[in-house]
């Protein structure tokens, strides 16, 4: 048989005497401060098995003698941070607005709960700063069409606009294209008088057509964008006489807008943030440069 | 330890006792720790609303397994304060007991989507989908414009939902029958929708652009209902001690 | 070289097999490379997704995960312990050249199927385990004929006793084949199409996929490569393994405590307080036991330390030794909950398990390789030496630049999320800390390029070793005449 112990002549130590392919093998013990940390190791895993939930046991588990839980635990440290901001927010949540920017302290919290609450949850539709996108209003503009005053921008982060919401706010352009209300040469030439409202008139529109485009206004639209086309928030429609636009300034856009409206969707946030945080981003868009 | 040199030597000159004994201490962790989540009755809590997805949804999720988003999304909020206020209600064992396979993701390299449904509005998903650059410059997202203009494969729908319900998804028999006019209804403009939701409470209605309904429409359906199906306002938090 | 071996009777062992598995891998460690860098790009830069369907970063980074692990990494696992296996026993592959041949195409087959549905939008979206279940089915064939050749061999063996590379590489290939199947349980829609829906759902599904997923890392990454180690490092440096009573009890501790470590891949998760505690628990008392198989390694080299610097390719495996050390601390250290709170889904993990698999998995290959080509096709030694000590430099920089942007940059994740300002609230949205880790998928994109430069001139190397007719030692009688040298 091969054993054939031998002593590697560079440590001195025995081998084992096997031999595989030239491969050898020597006869040294475990490292002892390998060992001892290992042992450490286990038992301080067995400590923490009695001391934790731990081993299952059929159709329950042991549960540790200090009684830990993950839930149990995430519930406190809510409930703490909860507690420790309950101060301000809760006086958020009661006072009128005045009240909260005549204080300091008040107010310094509601910016701050604002601004991280903006960057979560807004941010990705209304940009960086309130800027908007196409489709999604600008904040800082101060162009608004629900209202520009804290109580109107509280109000439609509550239900949101066109949100499913009981309370939503909902505004309703018809289809004048797509259900066939205005032919597309009609819409073409509201299109070419709204481009002067705008303040962005095509150089190439003919008089004539801006002409009977006014006059399709005036029978279309005035009901809602109004005399002046100041636009109504009541009913959620923009101004167009205006150099913001939800929707953009070009042609085909304005003549999509007229063929089948976006009627755009803003979430109600009233089931996912808190009263005190919802005023806090009241007030926070309100002051990002728009508001009234 | 193992009974010293000569047992080892035993083991060595014998390549199937090796090869069993190998085995068999390599099955010990994996049994001790996967069986008794089947047999400890807490695992899964008891939560109402949890339902099985609506045939667009169900299609919606297959595309998100396919294109592989759980390797930037996590759908999984853990029971950490800083998450629970990012992302909401920590998730729950429930709220996954019908994915086959689970969606919880190991990288965020996005943000967690066990909560997004209701978040945004369907024509931001869309247009995000598209371009997330141009909604939020700094993402690092791709862009799936290609979802847009592929309609979803519908033949085999009611396939998958019965495939579904041999794995244990309790999807019945009036929603088999139903499962092609129910992708319909949830997808199609103009489409009769009381029996949907009827069938799938809290559905989200989603119309493409299209008449077609594309990948991306179901897409769509499927993070608009995530984490939308538990009512945490009236789950009392000790029923979820697991 | 002790004598009964030159008193044996030659054995004309199979190295046709061993050779092609060589080629592979090479091959597909620079896919591996160029795609990581790829997806760095496309990390660090979005428009490199250019937009279509199959270069989206999603479809694309399993390709590269498997290109890494199953193309590379299990290339490299099935041709060394084919090679192994035999020089150790003594005993050509059972089976013969054929069924060798049918295992070496059939895992090829497999990779090139996994890899191609992949970027046509078929996955089970299961880490490391994403084919779908007729390449499942495919690839557990080939794996048991794999098992049963190899355990074959060991059978038919000439040394009495079995070597201990050959246990870690049995290990490896018989608990992976039980992972692969109970893993991926699933059952198809239709038998003519791809998809299908897993057995398991939700939390049972979470710790299935997670008793994969690590011990993929347990038995594929580290118990196969252990294997690798065990042979090519005393074989490089001439020099006998140093305990072997250390390999006895690292080998039953290390496969009987892995596969209990994979809940702390699901802390803080609706997995049950307890199976966390289990994983985490079992993480740290796992620390040790992978030590111990680095511990062997390096002190093989005691006393033959200068070799090092006469052999660049012994060089790659003993730093390879020194990674895996840093790999299997730094995991025992992330496994703690606490840890793990903060670590979890940022770019920490992604760090560590590229110092796992560059400085472990790819530098113990390149280790193997550099030895095995000579030996393999029979010349004195590789075509460049120096080529392979530049190699060295340019990979181990390109891991310096990997590691450490990905540890700052997943350590700063981790304390933008849970940053609270003075009043309580969060102080950072979500995508500024997307902005913040830019600099720093810079830099590791700069690493992987000086990894694949690195891989690049291995490959380059590799061909001028084969294709130079100079030297060949054809008049050797195959096998044997090598062995030992
Ligand atoms: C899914 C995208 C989306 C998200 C998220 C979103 N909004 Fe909006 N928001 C809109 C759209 C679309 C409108 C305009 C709807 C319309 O009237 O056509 C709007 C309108 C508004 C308005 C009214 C503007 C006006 O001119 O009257 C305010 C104020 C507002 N959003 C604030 C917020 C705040 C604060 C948040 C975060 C808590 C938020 N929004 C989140 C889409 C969104
Ligand atoms: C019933 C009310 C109503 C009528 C009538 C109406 N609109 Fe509107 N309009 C709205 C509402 C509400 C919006 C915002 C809708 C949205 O988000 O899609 C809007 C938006 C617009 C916009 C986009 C503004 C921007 O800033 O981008 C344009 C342009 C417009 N309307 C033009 C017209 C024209 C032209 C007509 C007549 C042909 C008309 N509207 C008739 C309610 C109306
Ligand atoms: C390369 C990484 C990557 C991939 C792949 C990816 N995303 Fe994203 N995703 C991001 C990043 C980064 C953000 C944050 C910035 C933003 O909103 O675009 C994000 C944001 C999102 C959001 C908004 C979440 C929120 O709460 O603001 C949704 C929804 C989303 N992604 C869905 C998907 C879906 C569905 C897929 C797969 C079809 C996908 N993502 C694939 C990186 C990715
Ligand atoms: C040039 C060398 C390499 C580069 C630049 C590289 C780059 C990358 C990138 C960018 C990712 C995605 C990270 C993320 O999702 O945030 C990744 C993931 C991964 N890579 Fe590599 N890689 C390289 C080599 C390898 C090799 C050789 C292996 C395997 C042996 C490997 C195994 C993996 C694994 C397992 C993941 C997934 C990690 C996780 O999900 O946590 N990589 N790699
Ligand atoms: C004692 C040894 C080890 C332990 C305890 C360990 C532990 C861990 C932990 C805690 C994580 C992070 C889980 C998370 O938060 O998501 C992880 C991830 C990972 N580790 Fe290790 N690790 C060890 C060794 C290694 C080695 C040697 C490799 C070799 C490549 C490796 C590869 C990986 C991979 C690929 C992942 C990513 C899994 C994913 O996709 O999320 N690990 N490991
Ligand atoms: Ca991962
Ligand atoms: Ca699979
Ligand atoms: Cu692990």
């Amino acid at each position: 048989m091969p054993t054939k112990i031998e002593k590697d002549s560079l440590t001195g130590t025995n081998t084992t005497g096997h031999d595989w392919d030239g491969v050898r093998e020597l006869d040294n013990p475990l490292p002892k401060w390998w060992l001892y940390t290992w042992l450490v190791c286990i038992a301080w895993a067995f400590v923490w098995f009695v001391l934790y939930p731990s081993i299952p046991l059929g159709t329950t588990y042991w549960h540790g003698v200090l009684g830990a839980s993950t839930r149990a635990e995430v519930d406190r440290d809510v409930a703490a941070v909860t507690a420790r901001r309950a101060g301000v927010m809760n006086k958020i949540a009661a006072e009128p607005y005045d009240a909260i920017r005549a204080q300091p302290a008040l107010l310094e919290a509601a910016q701050t709960a604002g601004r991280i609450g903006f960057a979560n949850n807004c941010q990705p539709c209304h940009g960086a700063g309130g800027g908007g996108a196409i489709g999604y209003p600008a904040l800082a503009a101060g162009a608004w069409i629900w209202g520009g005053r804290v109580e109107d921008i509280e109000l439609t982060l509550q239900h949101g606009i066109r949100s499913g919401d009981p309370d939503a706010r909902i505004g309703q352009m018809p289809r004048f294209g797509a259900d066939g209300i205005l032919t597309a040469p009609q819409i073409e030439q509201v299109a070419d008088y709204v481009m002067t409202l705008y303040q962005t008139p095509r150089k190439d529109a003919a008089e004539a057509d801006v002409k009977a485009g006014a006059a399709l206004y005036a029978e279309n639209c005035v009901a809602c964008h109004g005399e002046n086309a100041k636009g109504n928030r009541e009913l959620g429609a923009p101004a167009l006489a205006s150099r913001v636009h939800l929707y953009g300034g070009a042609r085909e856009q304005v003549v999509a807008q007229i063929t089948q409206p976006r009627l755009g969707v803003m979430p109600a946030w009233n089931q996912r943030l808190d009263a005190a945080t919802i005023k806090s981003l009241a007030l926070y868009v309100h002051d990002l440069g728009g508001g009234e | 330890m193992f009974g010293g040199r000569f047992t080892h030597g035993m083991i060595e000159r014998n390549a199937m006792l090796l090869l069993v004994l190998s085995l068999i201490v390599v099955s010990i962790g994996g049994i001790v720790e996967v069986v008794p989540l089947f047999t400890i009755e807490t695992t899964v809590e008891h939560v109402k609303g949890v339902r099985p997805y609506t045939p667009l949804e169900l299609m919606g999720r297959n595309i998100y397994v396919r294109e592989g988003c759980y390797l930037c999304h996590s759908q999984q909020i853990r029971g950490l304060r800083d998450e629970v206020e990012r992302y909401g209600h920590y998730s729950l064992a429930a709220e996954s007991m019908y994915d086959h396979p689970f969606q919880w993701g190991s990288k965020r390299i996005g943000p967690d989507l066990a909560r997004v449904g209701g978040k945004y509005s369907n024509d931001w998903h869309e247009a995000h989908l598209i371009n997330p650059q141009s909604l939020v410059p700094e993402s690092l997202m791709p862009s799936y414009s290609f979802l847009a203009t592929t309609p979803v494969a519908t033949e085999a729908i009611a396939e998958h939902l019965r495939t579904s319900r041999a794995v244990g998804v309790p999807y019945t028999d009036e929603q088999i029958a139903n499962a092609s006019a129910d992708l319909q209804a949830q997808g199609a403009p103009n489409a009769d929708t009381t029996a949907l939701l009827k069938r799938y409470p809290k559905a989200n209605i989603v119309i493409g652009p299209n008449a077609d309904i594309s990948e991306l429409d179901a897409l769509v359906a499927y993070l608009q209902v995530l984490g939308t199906m538990v009512n945490f306002a009236d789950t009392s938090t000790e029923s979820l001690q697991q | 070289m002790s004598d009964h071996t030159l008193q044996a009777m030659p054995v004309v062992y199979n190295e046709e097999v061993v050779r092609k598995f060589m080629i592979a891998a090479m091959f597909w460690a620079v896919i591996a490379f160029t795609l990581g860098t790829y997806l760095a790009l496309e990390l660090t830069w979005p428009t490199f997704n250019l937009g279509y369907s199959f270069t989206n970063f999603g479809r694309l980074r399993p390709v590269h995960t498997s290109a890494g692990i199953f193309a590379f990494g299990g290339s490299m696992l099935f041709g060394t312990a084919m090679h192994v296996v035999q020089r150790t026993c003594r005993a050509r592959l059972w089976g013969g050249p054929a069924l060798a041949n049918f295992i070496f195409w059939g895992y090829q087959f497999f990779i090139v199927m996994a890899a191609l549905s992949y970027v046509m939008g078929y996955s089970k979206s299961r880490e490391y385990a994403e084919p779908e279940w007729h390449i499942d089915l495919w690839l557990t064939l080939i794996w048991v004929l794999m098992t049963i050749v190899y355990v074959g061999t060991l059978l038919r063996r000439a040394e009495p006793h079995i070597y201990v590379a050959n246990w870690f590489y049995l290990a490896f290939l018989i608990t992976v084949a039980m992972l692969h199947i109970v893993n991926n349980l699933s059952l198809p829609v239709s038998f003519f199409g791809a998809k299908s829906y897993s057995l398991f759902s939700g939390v049972q599904d979470a710790m299935v996929q997670w008793w994969y997923g690590h011990n993929a890392v347990g038995f594929f990454l580290t118990a196969g490569f252990l294997g690798m180690m065990y042979y090519f490092i005393p074989k490089a440096a001439n020099r006998p393994i140093y305990s072997y009573r250390l390999s006895i009890v690292h080998f039953w501790a290390l496969i009987f405590l892995y596969i209990w470590a994979g809940p702390h891949h699901l802390h803080y998760t609706a997995l049950p307080d307890w199976t966390q505690t289990l994983g985490m628990a079992f993480s740290i008392m796992l620390w040790m036991p992978s030590w111990g198989g680095m511990i062997n390694g390096l002190m093989t080299l005691s006393g033959a330390w200068d070799k090092l610097r006469t052999d660049p390719g012994l060089r790659f495996s003993v730093t390879a030794v020194g990674f895996y050390g840093m790999a299997t601390f730094e995991g025992p250290v992330m496994s703690i909950r606490s840890v793990n709170s903060l670590s979890h889904y940022t770019d920490w993990g992604i760090g560590h398990v590229h110092s796992g698999a560059l400085g472990w998995v790819a530098f113990i290959s390149f280790g193997a390789m550099y030895y095995l080509i000579p030996v393999l096709w029979k010349r004195p030694a590789m075509w460049s030496q120096r080529l392979v000590a530049w190699h060295y430099w340019i990979a181990t920089l390109g891991i310096v630049f990997y590691i450490t942007s990905m540890w700052v940059a997943g350590i700063m994740q981790g304390l933008m999320w849970r940053a609270y300002d003075s009043f309580g609230f969060l102080q950072y949205s979500f995508i500024e800390s997307v902005v913040a880790v830019h600099p720093f998928y810079i830099i590791r994109m700069i690493g992987g390029v000086c990894f694949l430069a690195g891989g690049l001139m291995m490959a380059f190397n590799m061909f001028m070793t084969i294709r130079d007719p100079q030297d060949s030692r054809q008049g050797f009688p195959s096998g044997l005449a090598v062995a030992g040298e």
